[in-house]
């Protein structure tokens, strides 16, 4: 710390003196627990009421004080998005709900409308309020605004660029969280009611059908083009009848509005420089495998950077992680530039993320280099495996032999949640991963 | 009860400002390029005062749009534009972002604040507490029902604003979405020629019938509704719940349908003020609207008398 503060690696720019938090989703309790044990220094969850995931799993308060107390162990928070845009109807019972997150222990709600944000300041006080991405919030005044009305952070509006940020943090003392990894709305957040067009669901109440991720053609009006005025080239044959023309071609991709995914791995100290004091991944609705090996990625990629600023790098093995975990191209989002074609996605989607969670690690035993792995997904005898887990840890190996719980050898793991001891190259340890390529 | 209803509608020019005022307009929303949100025109400082003498002329208020996203860079603008609104005796201003309520408030505080965060205005409690930091007015969602409107109007410490008429934005990035869909093909298309004017829509595949209009601008890429909300049928039941102001959206539609628009509303309005308890809709008085309505869009009660799910 003290090299970095007296030897500024830019010129002018912001010196930071404590590390951004990374801020993980956790879409229920037990990736909770994996998000904290693979490095989150906090986690944001949903609850049964006035969040945008009512698809998700969603935690019960029984479950908050869980995952409170598990976090706890680990110096980690939680945080409740409670980030609709509420309805008349959804006023009554927002201050019993506030009340029993706070009784939960949770330590804060990411809010965007003032329905919600004045009743928590007025009820649970001690209850923290962060503006949620869902106001757009990009600009400084804005922020002092919400600053002013008593709020200690503000997630800014995905379209902020490094500079905005940097010109925010300038001018207004006030936490910035930004989202730095995870599938994106391509509009402004709030700004998109496809869904409750095309079937009556409210987006901004937690009822989004990505109908931005829908495939469409696109069409010019042929009754503007007959007497058009904008200089385009007429039709070279306009029918009687006809009052569309089409602007593609048979095989052309469809118009879509699908965003390729945020990734700023490789531009952390970009991140960290600007000033964002939390470092947020979307995802509520994403795997444990993909909570954990993201989480676990940034955690080092972060922690390396302020062991030693000066000879910070980015490790290919980051990149070759996060590519097992993701299920989308990824790009650097509104950071650095306006997206462009390169940032959209036409290409039908890949569904699946390349790599399996195929076990966790309960137990290790040192002397017969053997593990107690609980199966979450098919393997068997001769397939190649990865284990991994904090901090990095790392390694490949064959399935060589396994047993199940009554020591009989097993040719294939094909039982959800079944104990197996299997042997291992390397020691792990609970909570370690396996994954296995598809 | 002499409540009065405004009757507002968006104007692109000077040219509508004055034909809307013939029709029987109150309120004429008009704005400018940069702190302006799809509008059918562009208003210069001069044609903004221009418009508001014209208004006085004829007892009209000019209300001023400025619920475009706002940056750093447009916060530079926003005090000499403030002090020129006020200047120019605007009556009200429309903002979605805090900072233009803020500003408004430092440099022109006798000017109305119109709370207008589109498809964000979804309730009483929001509004009144926009209505404590100095909003006199909500235009609530479009996507709100009769049944939340007429709760939100009887909660509420400040006037409401409904949409009565024309189309709806869906949809709106900053991303320029057209531009970049056509490089992908590789047949980009000239800058400029994307925008409104143009024509372009997308067609989803399970609704056919269905052209939702889609264009490009310096604000990036917007996706409007493929129907016109017409509420004049049922314009009683807000009449009845005293709503402050109806808006007619004039945005993608020539000055000859608006003037019909506005001239069928201010007949009912005037219909229900000389006689409540007599008044009945009168189908002629939509004769002229579907006469000029585009064949391809339907005339619906928009969100209305949906149920939505979550």
């Amino acid at each position: 710390m003290e090299k970095l503060l007296s030897k500024p690696k830019y010129q002018g720019k912001r010196v930071r003196l404590e590390k951004p938090e990374l801020l993980a989703p956790a879409g229920n309790l037990e990736k909770l627990k994996f998000a904290v044990h693979y490095g989150a220094d906090a986690v944001y969850i949903g609850g049964q009421k006035y969040g945008l995931r009512s698809n998700a799993d969603n935690f019960t308060f029984e479950e908050m004080r869980e995952g409170v107390e598990f976090a706890k162990k680990y110096g980690a928070k939680v945080f409740v998005a409670t980030n609709i845009y509420a309805h008349n109807e959804d006023i009554e019972g927002i201050e019993e709900y506030l009340r029993n997150l706070y009784e939960a222990g949770i330590s804060a709600i990411i809010a965007a409308d003032p329905a919600i944000i004045e009743v928590a300041q007025r009820t649970v006080p001690l209850l923290e309020v962060h503006l949620s991405t869902q106001q757009s919030t990009i600009n400084w005044q804005a922020v002092k605004f919400w600053k002013d009305e008593g709020l200690p952070r503000v997630v800014l509006g995905r379209e902020a660029s490094l500079e905005e940020i940097a010109e925010i943090k300038n001018n207004v003392e006030i936490e910035i969280e930004a989202f730095i990894h995870g599938a994106m709305c391509s509009s402004i957040s709030g700004r998109c009611v496809l869904s409750n067009h095309f079937t009556d669901r409210d987006s901004n109440r937690g009822g989004c059908c990505q109908s931005c991720r829908w495939k469409y053609d696109l069409f010019e009006d042929a009754r503007e083009q007959a007497d058009n005025s904008t200089g385009a080239e007429p039709p070279a044959v306009l029918q009687p009848g006809i009052t569309q023309l089409p602007l593609f071609e048979e095989d052309d991709h469809a118009f879509t509005m699908g965003s390729k995914d945020l990734c700023m791995l490789e531009n952390i100290p970009d991140l960290i420089e600007v000033g964002i004091d939390s470092f947020k991944i979307e995802g509520r609705m994403k795997s444990i495998h993909y909570v954990a090996t993201v989480v676990n990625v940034y955690r080092q990629a972060i922690d390396a950077y302020f062991e030693d600023p000066e000879h910070y790098e980015l490790k290919s093995e980051w990149l070759d992680e996060l590519n097992k975990a993701a299920n989308r191209p990824l790009n650097t989002g509104f950071f650095y530039d306006t997206p462009d074609h390169e940032d959209h996605i036409y290409v039908p989607e890949e569904k699946a993320a390349p790599y399996d969670f195929a076990g966790l690690v309960l137990e290790y035993d040192e002397a017969e280099q053997t593990a107690v792995i609980q199966q979450r997904n098919y393997f068997k005898l001769g397939q190649e495996i990865e284990f991994f887990g904090p901090k990095g840890t790392f390694f490949k190996q064959t399935v060589t032999e396994m047993w199940d719980e009554e020591g009989q050898p097993l040719e294939a793991a094909r039982h959800p949640l079944h104990r197996i001891r299997m042997k291992v190259d390397q020691p792990v340890a609970y909570f370690d991963m396996m994954r296995r390529k598809h | 009860m002499t409540k009065q209803h405004e009757l507002m509608v968006t104007a692109g020019s000077l040219q509508e400002c004055s034909a809307y005022m013939d029709a029987g307009a109150t309120e004429l929303l008009i704005g400018d390029a940069v702190f302006g949100l799809r509008l059918p025109g562009y208003f210069s400082e001069h044609e903004i005062r221009e418009a508001v003498r014209l208004g006085q002329a004829h007892n009209v208020k000019v209300v001023i749009n400025m619920t475009n996203m706002m940056t750093n860079d447009m916060l530079k603008l926003l005090p000499d534009y403030i002090l020129f609104l006020k200047d120019a005796g605007v009556y009200a201003i429309e903002y979605s972002d805090p900072s233009v309520l803020a500003a408004v408030k430092m440099y022109a505080p006798s000017i109305k604040l119109h709370w207008n965060a589109e498809m964000m205005s979804t309730n009483y409690a929001t509004a009144n507490y926009w209505g404590r930091k100095g909003a006199s007015r909500i235009a609530a969602a479009k996507e709100l029902n009769m049944d939340e409107i007429l709760e939100l109007k009887e909660h509420l410490d400040i006037e409401a604003q409904v949409q009565v008429h024309g189309m709806t934005n869906m949809y709106h990035a900053k991303r320029r979405l057209v531009e970049s869909y056509m490089v992908h093909q590789g047949r980009p298309i000239k800058e400029g020629i994307i925008d409104k004017e143009r024509g372009l829509f997308l067609v989803e595949a399970d609704r056919a019938q269905e052209r939702y209009p889609i264009f490009e601008d310096q604000n990036g890429t917007h996706i409007m509704s493929s129907d016109d909300i017409c509420i004049l049928e049922d314009l009683h039941l807000l009449l009845q719940a005293g709503i402050d102001s109806f808006k007619i959206e004039g945005f993608m539609k020539t000055i000859s349908y608006n003037t019909a628009v506005v001239k069928a509303y201010r007949t009912a309005i005037d219909t229900y003020k000389s006689n409540p308890a007599s008044y009945r809709f009168r189908e002629e008085w939509l004769d002229r609207i579907r006469e000029l309505q585009d064949p391809e869009r339907e005339l619906t009660f928009g969100f209305f008398y949906k149920e939505q799910v979550y």
